[in-house]
């Protein structure tokens, strides 16, 4: 008797070894947690320098991506974000590993048809539709604003 | 001449011989439970290339040239090469090939490239137009990565079901007589769609098409699994072959698991080698055939194995364009008798 499309897809859930939903959590915890006490321990080392807030705010971002991006460029990034999983792609190490990672990768191409074209394909959605609800988003509060 | 039993099988009445094959595999593949059957194992992922493609390209024309000395045959002496890969236009098996000035034809089966050219150049030994023909095929994770996932740096999880693309090639030289291992027979598969759109659960969409490849050659030939010492999958890894046994169970009442085996599932060791649910790519089977499984059957453990090749028939477009995963597997019967 031929297995339909939807019994088939059962089949195939079932088959399918669950992901490690507690492991993952907590390293995404973990590692996401330890990623943002190290950005606060910048920011105070950036004051104590004697930064004004948006600028040592500024510099912590910049030093987090420059990390990524070493990280990246010496192949260990990628096994670290193998067991940290969301706990290094939501915070801005993600964006900038894979911004990096590409940029890497398809310097096989050449500096303008590899790298420069493929840098952004991965962080591409996340700019274009960044900017898109920025633009909505001050849409909404410049509307407000009038009444 | 070939002859067809039943509605899709082919009988090579000539039985072609295979007389010369090679595997050579990357470092990982090296490491796994089959290190000691490949012919050669390159420490350096990058082959001394300077880009993955190239790196390809020369682990299949190792593979060709490897398999042709076992065969103790000349370049000169080749009528033809059928072989494959992954990647866009197959350019690691063209470029590889170019200065070999061997006549060539490129065949594109996904992973199921080294049954497929096995297949093909059966028919052509079988049917004459050739004498002696070399069938190769190969793979490398890192140019598979590039085309059809991320950069090799980018910081994701792979979810359980992914497999991990065979850094391999295989070859295997095809004459009309001479070798201990013959093709008696073959079969050209379906394409098999059950709707599974999950680029990242390749087993899953290809094990309808096994099911279907395998039960049309039992049923052509009027076999049953223990008529074989093996029915050997491409690379189904461990969720594909869990799904092969159940589907035919359940749609044609036939049982293989206890001979059924997945070059997927062989290659690497599951528990230690970070790999999901198995190897994949045109490598695989392309290696675990033309080592592991040709030396088994040269010295007399195995007499016929059903080697079905599976591969997915999906592009990056496609994948992007929300279509389900097609799965295709083709069938080559080797056998000593």
């Amino acid at each position: 008797m031929a297995v339909t499309g939807k019994e088939y897809e059962k089949m195939a859930q079932k088959a399918e070894p669950p992901s490690h939903m507690v492991k993952n959590f907590f390293m995404a915890y973990l590692v996401g947690g330890l990623i943002c006490t190290f950005g606060e321990l910048l920011f105070t080392l950036y004051s104590y320098w004697g930064a004004e807030e948006k600028q040592a705010r500024m510099a912590v971002s910049v030093t987090l991506i420059f990390i990524t991006a070493f990280l990246t460029g010496i192949g260990v990034f990628d096994k670290i974000a193998r067991f940290a999983g969301a706990g290094t792609i939501v915070p801005i190490t993600g964006f900038a590993n894979s911004v990096a990672s590409p940029a890497l990768e398809f310097q096989s191409e050449g500096r303008i048809m590899g790298t420069g074209v493929q840098m952004f394909s991965i962080a591409g959605p996340v700019i274009v539709y960044g900017t898109a609800a920025a633009v909505i988003y001050g849409l909404i509060v410049w509307i407000f604003r009038l009444y | 001449m070939a002859e067809r039993i039943g509605k899709y099988t082919l009988n090579f009445t000539s039985k072609p011989s295979i007389v010369g094959n090679a595997a050579v595999v990357g470092k990982k593949e090296g490491e796994g439970p089959l290190g000691e059957e490949f012919d050669k194992i390159y420490t350096d992922t990058t082959m001394g290339e300077c880009s993955w493609e190239k790196a390809e390209s020369s682990i299949q024309r190792e593979a060709i040239i490897r398999a042709l000395a076992k065969a103790d045959t000349a370049t000169s002496q080749v009528d033809a090469v059928i072989a494959g890969d992954l990647l866009n236009q197959c350019i690691g098996t063209t470029f590889g090939l170019r200065e070999m000035n061997i006549p060539f034809a490129g065949v594109y089966g996904a992973c199921s490239t080294m049954a497929l050219s096995l297949l093909m150049g059966s028919i052509m030994v079988d049917g004459g137009a050739v004498n002696t023909c070399v069938c190769a095929t190969s793979s490398h994770f890192c140019s598979a990565e590039r085309q059809f996932r991320y950069p090799l740096e980018y910081g994701g999880q792979r979810p359980p079901a992914a497999q991990w693309t065979v850094t391999g090639s295989g070859a295997a030289v095809l004459k009309k007589s001479g070798g201990t291992v013959k093709v008696t027979k073959g079969i050209i598969g379906r394409i098999q769609d059950l709707g599974i759109r999950d680029a990242n659960n390749m087993g899953a969409a290809m094990a309808p098409a096994a099911a279907s490849t395998i039960t049309d050659f039992l049923k052509d030939t009027g076999t049953v699994p223990e008529d074989y010492d093996m029915i050997l999958t491409g690379d189904l890894g461990s969720v594909g072959s869990k799904l092969l046994c159940e589907l035919m169970v359940k749609e044609s009442g036939i049982d293989i698991s206890a001979v059924h085996r997945d070059c997927g599932v062989m290659i690497f060791d599951p528990e230690n080698q970070d790999v999901n649910a198995g190897g994949s790519g045109c490598g695989c089977s392309g290696a675990v055939v033309c080592s592991y499984i040709m030396r088994r059957l040269q010295q007399g453990e195995l007499k016929k194995v059903l080697f079905v090749g599976t591969g997915a028939l999906m592009s990056p477009t496609s994948s992007k364009q929300g279509e389900s995963v097609p799965g295709i597997a083709h069938g080559v019967l080797l056998s000593t008798e």
